[in-house]
């Protein structure tokens, strides 16, 4: 094993921002595939697609422009720094914001797709024996719903750590403040420390295949279909 | 129109009934609908699919949105200004297929209604609900365990946990087979019988109607054609209700005599109102023996020693299609019709075949209808008011 003080750091700071990221999604993404499951409202259709957008969009395009937003002359920029924050690239919380973007259609999807097959009749039968309905989410639709839940978190979590492009173009590559995994091993590979990249490489792939293992694992023992 | 004024509702003290105003207008169906339902005892809303009954049932329990009023006893549901949430209305609904939560046991289930319940519910009354539905059995199970008729069981025991005012279920047999249907139908004349929570029933089943009804509404096309109590509105001859085969009577009675031999059973009835005597009483197939299986000889030779003697005396219903009553001028004992019991004749209507007619007859405080044909209405010379003999040839209890 080849592995030195700053790659421990860096995958020390991808599990942190991973699980602080996935807590925020699931925080945000919950309400969103809420409204996507229930609502027949015309914005529907446009909210998906931006939802969707980070699916299709290559990271560093995604990176370009939230760079630009939250740059000092960009709209969140002008936000954080008016709340004397300063402005948020380069920094550990540009990064989780950036990745709470970036991971959201991972997040949103399952959650909405476990919402649209539970239906209206675990709603309405619940409101029929008085339930009210936070009473209803929280005992009802949450227990219901919970495959989809643990898939948005797995799925959010992995794909987070994945990320690489994002964070080039907002985070850089400060040691201990936005260097990652991914990153880390770029850096190993062009300073050709290939041995030292292998450690990392090899424990993401070993990492993202245990992750999927379980996720399949316990999406067959629900009965449920094809994650993607 | 079914405003309550105030002195009208001080006069008449609490109002005790549902108030149901309702217009729903969608591209390929309107319902438009003014009723009033009784607060006690069984209302069914009959019809066929499409005429608008579950929809009904819905906006009754908020399910579905229109405009219109909702009263219930003393309270308001809604009306122009106020729309209550279903969570807030003291109601429980059971849904054509169970929908139990299948994330809960069935006890589960049971305990999810108990502690939302609008009322306390004791440990008497839990055990009260198992046993009125026979589910002790299933406590432990999950949903996916339970055959149909034992979830929907478990769902009728969950919403009367729920201690509900109003009880509203929608075909809560359609999505069971025949034999299922006849393994829930008993508890829930159970529950009619040991309730005092107005139920409103939706069904598109004649059988039914005519074992549970004490008060009934037909729609077609989202519109009310007949409505008032079961008696009222079977005998109404120029309803479309009582066009075409299916036109009959429903009668409350009870078992008077049971001929072992002939594995017969004689049925006196009386109009529930009036008379405390029976109006008169026919014979028909002691039901007992008839669902015996058969192969049951030995069954059947032991339930001749007269293990049946219990029933004698329990209220029974009994259908009469009008196609089974024939009339004639005097008394026949040279026929196969044992049963003849003396009548007036109260209404004559045409049939919806030109060459038909259903003529209403009185049998003491009871009515029978009977169907012939408009030349017998001739031939015999029928009037109001002309006495005759009315021969049932078959009947059954429902």
């Amino acid at each position: 094993m080849d592995i030195s003080s700053e790659d421990l750091t860096a995958v020390w700071l991808t599990i942190k921002l991973a699980v602080l990221v996935t807590a925020i999604l699931l925080l945000i993404a919950t309400p969103i595939a809420w409204w996507l499951a229930h609502t027949r409202h015309p914005l529907r259709g446009p909210v998906s697609a931006l939802v969707a957008l980070p699916l299709v969009l290559p990271p560093s395009v995604l990176g370009f422009y939230l760079l630009l937003t939250m740059g000092p002359h960009g709209l969140i920029g002008q936000l954080t720094q008016s709340l004397g924050l300063g402005t948020l690239p380069f920094t550990f919380a540009g990064l989780v914001v950036a990745s709470v973007f970036y991971s959201l259609p991972f997040v949103v999807q399952p959650i909405q797709n476990a919402l649209e097959a539970l239906g209206e009749r675990p709603r309405e039968a619940a409101a029929t024996l008085g339930a009210g309905p936070w009473d209803t989410f929280f005992h009802v639709i949450l227990p219901l719903a919970r495959p989809g839940f643990y898939t948005a978190a797995v799925l959010g979590f992995a794909h987070t750590i994945g990320e690489f492009g994002v964070v080039l173009m907002i985070g850089g590559n400060i040691p201990g403040v936005t260097q990652v995994i991914s990153v880390q091993i770029y850096n190993h590979v062009e300073a050709l420390e290939y041995g030292r990249a292998h450690t990392l490489a090899g424990g993401m792939v070993v990492f993202s295949f245990v992750v999927l293992l379980l996720l399949y694992g316990f999406r067959r023992d629900q009965g449920a279909k094809p994650l993607l | 129109m079914n405003t309550v004024t105030k002195q009208e509702s001080a006069a008449t003290q609490v109002q005790d009934d549902l108030r149901v105003r309702c217009h729903l207008q969608r591209p390929d169906f309107t319902l438009d609908v003014d009723l009033t339902l009784p607060g006690r005892g069984v209302s069914v809303l009959f019809g066929h699919s499409g005429s608008g009954k579950t929809t009904l049932l819905r906006y009754i329990a908020g399910l579905e949105r229109a405009n219109g009023t909702l009263l219930f006893k003393d309270q308001c549901w809604q009306d122009e200004q106020h729309f209550v949430p279903t969570f807030q209305r003291a109601l429980a609904y059971v849904f054509q297929e169970s929908s139990l939560f299948d994330h809960l046991t069935a006890a589960g289930n049971l305990q999810f209604a108990i502690k939302r319940a609008r009322g306390k519910v004791d440990k008497e009354d839990f055990e009260q609900a198992i046993d009125l539905l026979g589910i002790h059995h299933t406590l432990k199970r999950y949903p996916h365990q339970l055959s149909g008729g034992e979830r929907q069981r478990v769902a009728i025991a969950r919403a009367l946990l729920s201690k509900p005012r109003l009880l509203l279920m929608d075909e809560p047999l359609a999505s069971l087979d025949e034999r299922r249907k006849q393994e829930i139908l008993p508890w829930l004349e159970r529950l009619k019988t040991h309730l005092d929570v107005p139920i409103v029933y939706v069904t598109h089943s004649p059988a039914e109607v005519a074992r549970l009804a004490d008060y009934l509404v037909a729609l077609k096309d989202g519109r009310v054609i007949a409505s008032g109590t079961l008696n009222d509105t079977l005998t109404q001859i120029n309803s479309p209700l009582q066009q075409g085969e299916e036109a009959s009577v429903v009668l409350q009675g009870h078992i008077r005599e049971r001929d072992r031999h002939w594995q017969l059973v004689r049925i006196g009835f009386a109009h529930p109102e009036h008379s405390q005597d029976d109006d008169g009483s026919i014979w028909i197939s002691d039901p007992e023996v008839g669902n015996l299986p058969p192969d049951g000889s030995t069954a059947s030779a032991s339930d001749n020693t007269g293990s049946h003697a219990d029933d004698l005396d329990q209220p029974v219903r009994v259908r009469i299609l009008a196609s089974d009553v024939s009339l004639s001028l005097s008394r026949h004992d040279d026929t196969s019709i044992v049963n003849a019991l003396p009548c007036i004749v109260e209404a004559i209507s045409d049939d919806e075949h030109h060459s038909l007619a259903l003529v209403r007859v009185k049998v003491g405080e009871t009515l029978l209808l009977s169907r012939m044909t408009r030349r017998s209405v001739m031939h015999l010379a029928l009037t109001p008011g002309k006495t005759l003999w009315a021969q049932v040839k078959s009947a059954a209890l429902v």
